[in-house]
């Protein structure tokens, strides 16, 4: 799918971006069934960064306030928003690497926010997170295979030959060449390293992907195909994520629900479908005036 | 691998030579000689000077005197020294030797010390146990080395826990190898120490800064999402990323502890190449003050290689450019 076409961007009337929108939308699933279990759930999330000035205490920044939703099985949760509005915060809190400051984050029915450091990071294992930069989150010093190999070790019980084969196999489900094992990340492409990420992220099995702004960073062509990979691997493993993003094209695309914030808020939330529809608060109507260029490409007769 | 190691070994050779060419010719171009002093003694003839001069080769050009210089160093003779009427080189060995203990000894203590003490100070960055102890290294950073050694001495001689100087008691030769050692050991302790405190504040906080500085990057952040426990992660994520500029301050430390180590050598009477480059310069002893030169020059150019050939240990993306893989 080509999502970036390379024609001048024209003022878009915003009735139309809608139907538009809707029509790229990922096939509706019906996200709360009777039988489904969630599997992350947040309530009443706060964090709060005290700013320390030399003069003593300054004005606290509340990075997330109030903030409440949850996720069942095998779906995806987009949460889009302008940068600043408290979203990788969202995200670090809900990986276990940051705690907030009050609220709960039920994970399979446990709260997550009281373990003790053992137990955060069993946690932190189920929950991995996809960085914006591949090139910042895989070990610039280990080769391919070192870098796969290494949430495999924490887990002991592997021999060599057990390694080798986990992390051919793990090349293979993100579409990944394997003579490219004794590679360093510094040698891959941009794509390549995101992919690799992602298989670094998968070979813990974990429950839920946290994808922290996971395709801002690759260009167009690259960002379909990652992003087709994600879609795959939820159909054929069931994967849940937390898709962070500011762009509200690519969420509505991957999302079956979507969640808008603003200065650490949650101000819109619902199913892709009437998020993209029927916006009702400010910040969503100028996400979605913001993107124009990819619905040209998606509707060529727009062109007419 | 191999050619690496070969240009750098031929480097290291062509800054030796360059090194005793500039030594000799500044040696050479300082007023007065070895023998000036006896021309000023009326009981010596001008005649014995001037057949002494003569002997020794003053009287010819530079050039052939450095030629000849440099055949004697292929011979392992390094020259001959006036005062102590023998070869060069024995003597130089026995004191760099006794330098090279002292150096060696602490370097690798600092480092040791400095290597825990940055991480967790790191770790810690802003909070109340990082800000103390950046304040005593900065504390012990302005304190001139002589003024520390000096010190080091007064504590000494008052507590009477140590030997205040030289490398042996004067029954060295009758004790037993254990005991030996341990004399050996009780010595070394003042002008280590010594060395290891000027040395440490700085290390320290190269350490600590470049930990810092990769503890914020992405790929650490997805190792504690790894679940990986913060030992390993410190030690084995941390610092490897953080080491490349620590493996080039280690190459320099040995140079900086080196020369650190002459002056300390003398205030506490340790029987290194220090009181005796001091002596040599103060006789114009021309030979041996080269010699000494060249064997500062030599740890100095060893320990960068060392630490070149660590860093190319250490990190894959310097071989992979350096086309050996």
């Amino acid at each position: 799918m080509d999502i970036c076409g390379e024609r001048e961007p024209t003022p878009v009337n915003l009735s139309v971006t809608h139907t538009v929108l809707v029509s790229i939308m990922k096939t509706e699933a019906s996200v709360s069934g009777p039988n489904m279990q969630p599997l992350l759930k947040v309530e009443n999330l706060v964090k709060r960064y005290a700013k320390r000035t030399l003069a003593g205490t300054g004005t606290d920044l509340l990075a997330l306030d109030t903030v409440s939703f949850t996720i069942f099985s095998g779906t995806t949760l987009a949460v889009v928003g302008e940068s600043g509005s408290g979203k990788s915060t969202l995200a670090l809190c809900v990986a276990c690497l940051e705690s907030p400051t009050t609220g709960t984050i039920w994970f399979e029915g446990k709260n997550i926010v009281k373990l003790g450091e053992r137990a955060r990071r069993q946690v932190r294992q189920q929950i991995q997170l996809i960085f914006q930069d591949p090139a910042s989150s895989l070990n610039p010093r280990w080769s391919v295979l070192e870098i796969l190999v290494e949430p495999l070790i924490l887990e002991g019980k592997c021999n060599r030959e057990e390694m080798r084969q986990r992390a051919n196999s793990l090349l293979e489900r993100v579409g990944l060449s394997q003579n490219i094992v004794e590679r360093l990340p510094t040698e891959l492409s941009g794509g390549q390293r995101q992919r690799l990420a992602i298989a670094r992220a998968l070979a813990l099995e974990p429950k839920l992907l946290i994808l922290d702004e996971a395709l801002s960073a690759l260009d167009c062509s690259v960002q379909a195909q990652v992003a087709n990979l994600l879609m795959e691997l939820q159909n054929s493993l069931g994967m849940t994520y937390l898709y962070i993003t500011h762009d509200l094209a690519m969420a509505a695309h991957l999302a079956d629900e979507i969640a808008v914030m603003n200065r650490g808020r949650i101000v819109e939330q619902g199913l892709t479908g009437k998020i993209l529809k029927q916006p009702e608060h400010e910040t969503t109507r100028q996400l979605l005036s913001a993107v124009p260029e990819m619905l040209r490409a998606a509707q060529p007769e727009l062109e007419k | 691998m191999m050619r690496y190691l070969v240009r750098r070994l031929g480097h290291a050779v062509f800054l030796l030579a360059g090194v005793s060419i500039l030594a000799f010719l500044f040696t050479a171009l300082a007023p007065g000689d070895y023998f000036d002093e006896m021309r000023l003694n009326p009981q010596i003839a001008p005649e014995t000077v001037a057949a002494l001069r003569a002997q020794y080769g003053f009287d010819r050009p530079l050039t052939v005197r450095y030629a000849s210089w440099l055949n004697s160093v292929f011979h392992g003779e390094m020259g001959f020294s006036f005062a102590y009427n023998g070869p060069v080189a024995p003597l130089l060995l026995v004191r760099a030797r006794n330098t090279l203990l002292l150096t060696i000894t602490s370097t690798l203590l600092a480092w040791a010390i400095a290597l825990p003490l940055g991480v967790w100070s790191a770790e810690r960055l802003g909070r109340l146990p990082d800000r103390l102890l950046s304040w005593g290294t900065a504390a012990l950073l302005v304190i001139p080395d002589l003024a520390l050694a000096l010190g080091l001495l007064v504590f000494a001689v008052r507590s009477g826990w140590f030997p205040t100087g030289g490398m042996a008691s004067v029954d060295f030769e009758t004790l037993s190898p254990f005991n030996k050692i341990r004399d050996l050991a009780l010595h070394m302790i003042l002008p280590v120490m010594a060395l290891v405190l000027s040395a440490l504040p700085l290390l320290v906080r190269q350490v600590r800064a470049s930990v810092a500085e990769v503890l914020n990057a992405p790929f650490l952040l997805a190792a504690v999402g790894h679940g990986i426990p913060r030992r390993t992660l410190l030690y084995r994520y941390a610092l490897p990323a953080a080491a490349n500029p620590l493996i080039s301050l280690f190459g320099f430390s040995i140079g900086a502890l080196l020369s650190g180590s002459l002056l300390i050598e003398v205030v506490m009477s340790w029987p290194g190449l220090g009181p005796l480059l001091l002596e040599a310069i103060l006789a114009r002893d021309l030979y041996v003050v080269v010699g000494g030169i060249l064997f500062s020059t030599l740890f100095l150019v060893v320990g960068n290689l060392l630490a070149d050939l660590l860093l190319y240990w250490a990190d894959p993306r310097i071989r992979t450019e350096s086309g050996a893989r």
